[in-house]
């Protein structure tokens, strides 16, 4: 079309700005049952302990006699095991949802790590600006040309295994997203009327970086963050599955998958299959809420 | 005389989340073999899918809800997609408002010319290829050889205007529904373009729809000249009434508004307000909260009134002794 | 033209540079590049002799520079499980995983364009919901995981492909590959379509978005306007606009995918070089890991280097501005 203007909907009634967020978030089905499966996963991963039938990781309450129950026998010591047993007698969900607490952990971690470096190496590059700032930004591209998972497979084969390297090889893996997106949010601020307003009263540069810049980052940044979160725990899930992550000591989701695998051309399934679920569960929510929360937060996405 | 192309009472509304946007609102439009109809108004008035409704082009969430089109005497409501693509580009042709976009950018020109020749004929890509570049020199276009194997990009806004041109003559079709075609280019360019196509139908006996915000471009082309207002017709007649004496104070307006050699010096005379928001059109004549002679009856639609010479749509239109100030 | 080439030559060489840095202190300064170069079955006397064969008792800088120029002539070291050099058991195996990534790229190609282009032209079809959908989910689900499913359903269950392996192979021109022959073929199908599925979402959605934007164009309008056909206004103006990006993207993933596919080869006991890597992670055989690392390193730059040639080539508008510049 030529020169048609494209009718925007007629904006909603003044209301605070969460009220406004609040309300669009809410409009749509998926994301609210993404957020409600989303919690879910984390109350029964924080409650783990008071609610599974066993501690999965206390040899006293572990019985080799129930290795690799089908889902719904009744264990040795009397309940029953809903998603099966292990190879070495462990109740399922109980491992599953120890494993989630882990799982969880490391990527809530990594990303929240992350998301410090990054935001930090990304305003720093913001405000001095110039040749530093090209440098970082070389770096921070340069690094993003490198998909994240080779990233960190390359890292823990340089560092080994452990949880702490894990979360190392995810922080480094990830930083340079958070990095990218806040400057690219403080190189649009930069030039708006208000912060050229705050340079005029003589407010130092750092002020308007944190005070002014920093909150505007704020969206862009929870929705990387979302993202991120999620591509956390599936690395880490990944590289837990290859051998090469996580020890058997700290059995994360991806610990209990591999566990599952030599299980699985038998025919025995659920060792695998239900950690794996549980892992999709949480990875998809994310993703969804993410997804939408972009749509929401990124004016510009706007139908 | 025959009639080329009859429409009737055509209307195309746009179903958004917003509301029915009604762009264009019973139109009527009747075009002679030969003749040039000038499309006045201002921006958003409807004027390109008044365009768009006669080549069956408006997508969703856009509908053409009513009215009727005839072309060559031939009702081409009932036309099938298959039939519609026979008559787009061959008998009824399209030019664009601006030139930068209108051309594919990853396809060279000889390319979108032979395609628009071989759709609607059987020929060879030589004969075909000879025919764009015959139609090219037509249009002022020096070297065409070599224009033609360039890709739209190595060519300036002007230059890809004429090549738009040329496609669009290229099957000699009998109607052609120019839309704004110079008004994204400079003044210099705009008069030879205009001078370029004015030859080129006279030549061809092909009749125009010449689609413009600005009265005197069009006044230097057409033979009628039709007034559009919020997707209705306010004012229509020859050329020569409609600029001496108009009669919608809409039409008044726009006159004024045109800078000439005759009144510099005088103060320009500015239209008020802005335009309306088709959402929520004023109740009434659409025109009223902007005009200086609204009455009380503005608050009623107007029908379409006939003088001697013109139609126009106004309860209380401007007078035919008033002449627009010399 | 060549200006063009020659500069992004230069840039792909100081990235090389720059990685063969992080790489080497990667494994001398976070890592303990005894422990790393050295079997760790060694005793003290031969430990002590290797670390001065190996110049680790010199000064980095010197260390950094022996290692370079064992690197240029291909020197990484030998295997400490197989004893033969580390660069000739990467290249022996390197053959499978290119065939195995180029298959995924083809399939996500072939398949992921014509689902974007379909989702694309017909945005409220629910056929176009359900393909966006599915490549969220071909987002967001963990390729190991969908791997897994993938034996379950197919290998085990169904019985229709083999799970492991890479099947018989034939010789085409030169190079052994297992795409020639029927056991081969289907033993390359899972392995295959599990490493396309992030790419066939990515195309998906690449393509979807460039047809969306395409369709609202004035070339297209005009286009339809000339009386072509729907089949022509797709598959010439619109197609032609959209692939060039499309295909260059999905060239640039061309390198994820070789390294990505550790993960497919390793659950579909395919013998590529990122199963080798997975091996030698485990078993500690540092020269390999680190002859890898760079491998892929030298990969992904070649690879961002061809395809950023290419696109200068291929689209007529980026060809222009290189004549401009
Ligand atoms: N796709 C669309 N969706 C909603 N409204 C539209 C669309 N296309 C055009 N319109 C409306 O139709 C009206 C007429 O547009 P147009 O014919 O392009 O005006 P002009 O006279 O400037 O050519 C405008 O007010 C515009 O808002
Ligand atoms: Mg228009």
């Amino acid at each position: 079309m030529t020169d048609t203007q494209i009718i925007a909907p007629v904006p909603a009634k003044a209301e605070t700005p969460f009220a406004q967020f609040r309300a669009e978030f809410f409009e749509s089905k998926i994301a609210v049952g993404a957020l409600i499966t989303l919690g879910i996963v984390v109350v029964l991963a924080l409650l783990a302990p008071w609610i599974t039938p066993q501690n999965p990781y206390d040899l006293a309450q572990v019985d080799v006699m129930d290795a690799r129950l089908p889902p719904g026998e009744e264990a040795f010591s009397g309940y029953t095991m809903w998603l099966g047993s292990d190879g070495s007698g462990r109740d399922l969900f109980s491992a599953i949802l120890y494993g989630l607490r882990i799982s969880l952990a490391v990527g809530v971690a990594s990303g929240v790590i992350a998301l410090f470096i990054g935001t930090f190496v990304g305003l720093f590059a913001a405000y001095v600006g110039g040749r530093v700032e090209t440098l970082i930004m070389r770096f921070v591209d340069l690094q993003l040309s490198f998909p994240a998972s080779l990233v960190a497979l390359m890292l823990v084969a340089l560092l080994g295994k452990g949880v702490d390297k894990i979360i190392l090889a995810l922080v480094v893996s990830q930083w340079a997203y958070y990095a990218r997106t806040v400057r690219a949010t403080a190189l649009v601020e930069r030039h708006k009327e208000y912060v050229e307003a705050a340079i005029c009263l003589g407010l130092s540069k750092a002020r308007i970086m944190f005070r002014h810049i920093l909150p505007n980052c704020l969206g862009p940044l929870i929705v990387v963050g979302t993202v991120q979160v999620a591509s956390a725990i599936s690395l880490e899930a990944t590289l837990s599955f290859l051998g090469v992550g996580l020890p058997q000591t700290q059995p994360s989701l991806g610990v209990l998958i591999a566990n599952g695998f030599e299980y699985m051309l038998s025919g025995r399934y659920w060792i695998s299959v239900f950690p794996g679920l549980a892992l999709l569960l949480t990875v998809v929510s994310i993703n969804l809420v993410g997804d939408h929360l972009r749509d929401v937060l990124n004016p510009r996405m706007k139908k | 005389m025959t009639e080329i192309l009859k429409v009737t009472g055509l209307c195309t509304h746009f179903f958004t989340r917003a509301g029915v946007v009604k762009a264009v609102d019973g139109v009527d439009i009747s075009l002679n073999r030969g003749e040039v109809l000038g499309l006045v108004g201002e921006s958003g008035s409807g004027k390109s899918i008044t365009g768009f409704s006669i080549m069956n082009l408006i997508d969703a969430p856009g509908r053409m809800t009513g009215g009727r089109i005839s072309f060559k005497g031939r009702d081409l409501s009932q036309l099938s997609e298959t039939a519609w693509q026979d008559l787009r580009g061959n008998r009824i042709a399209m030019i664009f408002q601006d030139p930068m976009m209108t051309l594919n950018p990853v396809l060279r020109i000889d390319v979108q010319m032979i395609e628009a020749i071989q759709a609607h004929e059987k020929v060879s890509r030589t004969t075909a290829r000879e025919r764009a570049r015959d139609t090219l020199g037509m249009v002022g276009i020096p070297a065409p050889d070599e224009r033609l194997k360039a890709y739209p990009h190595q060519l300036s806004g002007g230059m890809r205007q004429r090549v738009a041109i040329a496609i669009a003559f290229l099957n000699k079709p009998d109607l052609i529904i120019a839309d704004e075609p110079t008004t994204a280019l400079d003044v210099t360019i705009q008069s030879q373009i205009i001078h370029e196509a004015q030859k080129l139908t006279r030549q061809t006996g092909t009749a125009m729809i010449w689609i413009s915000h600005d009265l005197a471009v069009v006044a230097g082309i057409a033979d009628q000249i039709s007034v559009m207002y919020a997707g209705r017709i306010v004012e229509h007649g020859p050329t020569d009434y409609v600029i001496d004496n108009p009669r919608h104070p809409y039409t008044y307006g726009l006159l004024g508004s045109v800078p000439s050699a005759n009144k510099r010096g005088a103060r320009l005379f500015q239209i008020d307000g802005m335009a309306p928001n088709m959402l929520a059109l004023p109740r009434g004549c659409a025109f009223g909260p902007r005009c200086d002679r609204a009455v009380d009856v503005c608050a009623a639609a107007p029908g379409m009134s006939q003088s001697c010479t013109q139609k126009f749509r106004c309860h209380n239109p401007v007078p035919e002794a008033v002449k627009v100030a010399k | 033209m060549t200006v063009f080439i020659i500069r992004r030559l230069m840039q792909a060489l100081v990235v090389v540079f720059l990685m063969s840095i992080i790489v080497f202190f990667g494994v001398n300064v976070i890592g303990d590049p005894v422990a790393m170069l050295i079997s760790p079955d060694a005793d003290q006397a031969e430990m002590e002799a290797a670390i001065r064969r190996l110049g680790l008792d010199r000064p980095i800088h010197e260390q950094y520079f022996a290692f370079i120029k064992g690197a240029a002539t291909g020197d990484f070291g030998r295997s400490f499980i197989f004893g033969e050099p580390a660069l000739k058991l990467i290249l022996s195996h390197m053959p499978a995983t290119l065939e195995l990534a180029f298959t995924a790229l083809f399939l996500a190609v072939a398949i992921g364009i014509p689902l974007g282009l379909y989702a694309g032209l017909y945005p409220d079809s629910p056929i176009s919901k359900g393909i966006m959908a599915g490549s969220i989910l071909g987002f967001s689900l963990p390729t190991f995981w969908v791997g897994l499913m993938m034996i379950m359903l197919f290998a085990v269950h169904l019985q229709w492909l083999p799970a492991t392996g890479r099947g018989d192979t034939g010789t085409f021109l030169w190079f052994e590959t297992s795409l020639v022959t029927r056991d081969g073929l289907s033993h390359i199908m899972l392995p295959a379509l599990n490493l396309a599925l992030l790419k066939i979402s990515l195309a998906i959605r690449l393509t979807r978005a460039g047809v969306r934007e395409a369709m609202g164009q004035d070339y297209v309008k005009f286009a339809r306007a000339k009386g072509l056909s729907p089949r022509r206004v797709i598959l010439v103006h619109v197609m032609k606009n959209i692939l060039i990006p499309v295909v260059t993207v999905m060239g640039l993933e061309l390198g994820s995918l070789i390294g990505f596919s550790v993960v497919t080869e390793t659950i579909f006991a395919w013998p590529g070089m990122g199963k080798l890597l997975i091996d030698a992670i485990l078993q500690l055989d540092r020269p390999i890991v680190v002859a890898y690392l760079m491998i892929i390193v030298l990969f992904f730059v070649l690879i961002n280097m061809i395809v950023d040639i290419l696109y200068s080539i291929l689209d007529p508008r980026v060809r222009l501005q290189e004549q401009g510049a």
